[in-house]
């Protein structure tokens, strides 16, 4: 159960050039209920396309995307899909950002609004469920962005390069809280990234992906238990070992 | 002072005086024909703000439309303004109707090219996520498209408020029994040149009014690009 993909396929073609570009070759994948699993990969790996099949916004050549054990592929509305920008809507204030998947959704609003006001506090963020995006700081809209995510109420998140555009800072912060929030949460996530310390340090699994056409050069499970302690994690000698594999296998 | 002293006379260039007295004098017909001025501005800027809201509405849904009518909408504003008006007073008289007509056509241009561009330049990984969040086409127009395109509607609706009070001048001049244009027109013939002045200080004056009238509905309407001044927390 969980999520997988089955021999998932994708190419773009070029009609001028009449020549193909294939991104993804027949990728076999599978993400475990309640498993957060990382994809690595050096750019230009067909990460943003995993993506874009996942949420339904193109579709596969061929193959299946599985959600337990139901086909959805080109379909949408399936996953809460957090993408590396922000994209908060700069004339609402954050608590009307973060309830626009209950919008959509048509879910009731004061429901949605008591529900949210409720993360909003978790997330540290309730003095500021009035503010508009511009008048918060960039860790701030991140987490509005994950929270919008959560809001829409799927149980598997997608998170593509959520904390890419932060400071290394605010980005390590940001990798904590997200550790915190998930252990009390527990969603399926797949989370997208290019920073290994970020991989280790959230997931169960980590999957290197090569470069296009995408395969899965190698997976690691990452055997430390929840609740984790970053600090002591990073810098045991098991995670340095695992940095250095994953190292070697990006940068050859 | 200078014009007394320099003994420039005064259907040449009248002093301040003598404008505000001219202003003073005829003030019950500055304010008819200002009332017939502001009805024309008025509707013309009104209709013109409906019709390019269906069109341009139409045109970002349906990029076959927007093709087939992007054309007619470069053509009003090529189109010499001067020349078509006296073809229109031709065919309309010289009634309200020509006058409105000619402000819609100075207005429809501006309101229309930058709702447009409002419109479609929303950002493709916004489209994207609520696409991906399964909201349908209409979702996606009132809860991005919309409110993005605010901004540069009223940055359009205040070049178009400040045209309209001009094309109902120009309209006037070429034709009519009534408005600020003709007074112009009236007054500059008869050489009284204090009231040419009184004429087009009530124009400007009108204009602003708009501009001014624009301006607060933008901050009402937008209060978060008026927020934007606040300092952020970053």
């Amino acid at each position: 159960m969980g999520l997988s993909l089955k021999g998932l396929s994708k190419s773009y073609s070029n009609i001028q050039k009449n020549q193909s570009l294939e991104v993804l070759h027949s990728l076999d994948l599978d993400v475990e209920t309640g498993s957060f699993v990382s994809l690595i990969g050096p750019s230009g790996c067909g990460k943003s396309t995993i993506c874009n099949l996942l949420a339904g916004i193109e579709i596969p050549d061929s193959g299946e995307i599985l959600l337990d054990g139901e086909a959805i592929q080109g379909t949408s509305g399936n996953f809460g899909y957090m993408p590396q920008k922000d994209l908060l809507l700069p004339w609402r204030t954050l608590i009307d950002n973060v309830l626009i998947g209950c919008e959509i959704l048509h879910r009731e609003k004061r429901k949605a609004q008591v529900e949210a006001k409720e993360w909003l506090n978790q997330f540290g963020l309730s003095p500021f469920s009035e503010y508009y995006p511009h008048q918060l700081s960039g860790g701030m809209r991140q987490r509005g962005a994950l929270l919008r995510t959560i809001l829409f109420g799927k149980k598997t998140l997608l998170l593509d390069e959520p904390f890419g555009a932060l400071d290394a800072l605010t980005r390590q912060e940001m990798q904590r809280w997200l550790l915190s929030i998930w252990n009390r949460t527990r969603h399926t996530v797949l989370l997208i990234t290019h920073d290994i310390d970020e991989a280790i340090l959230l997931s169960d699994k980590v999957i290197v992906l090569s470069q296009r056409p995408t395969r899965i050069i190698h997976e690691f499970e990452i055997p430390f238990p929840h609740p984790r302690d970053p600090d002591e994690l990073l810098l045991s000698s098991v995670a340095l070992d695992f940095k250095r594999q994953l190292l070697h296998l990006l940068i050859p | 002072m200078v014009i007394t002293s320099a003994q420039v006379p005064l259907w040449l260039l009248p002093t301040p005086t003598h404008i505000l007295k001219a202003f003073w004098e005829t003030r019950q017909l500055i304010w008819m024909h200002t009332l017939t001025t502001l009805m024309e501005t008025t509707m013309g800027f009104a209709l013109a703000v409906i019709f390019s809201l269906i069109t341009s509405g139409v045109m970002v849904l349906s990029p076959w439309l927007k093709r087939l009518l992007y054309p007619f909408l470069i053509i009003s504003q090529t189109v010499p303004l001067i020349a078509v008006a006296p073809l229109l007073i031709l065919w309309l008289g010289y009634g309200l109707l020509p006058k409105i007509i000619i402000v819609v056509i100075v207005c429809y241009f501006p309101v229309t090219i930058s709702l447009i561009e409002g419109l479609e330049l929303s950002d493709p990984d916004l489209l994207n996520l609520l696409r991906s969040m399964g909201a349908s086409r209409w979702q996606m127009f009132y809860i991005v498209r919309w409110p993005h395109a605010l901004p540069s509607l009223f940055a359009g609706l205040k070049i178009a408020a400040t045209y309209s009070v001009m094309g109902a001048v120009i309209a006037e001049w070429l034709g009519s029994s009534a408005g600020l244009g003709v007074y112009l027109t009236r007054s500059s013939h008869s050489f009284l040149t204090d009231r040419v002045f009184a004429a087009i200080f009530t124009i400007t004056a009108l204009s602003f009014l708009y501009y001014a009238l624009i301006t607060i509905l933008t901050r009402l309407a937008l209060p978060w690009m008026h927020n934007k001044k606040r300092d952020s927390l970053e």
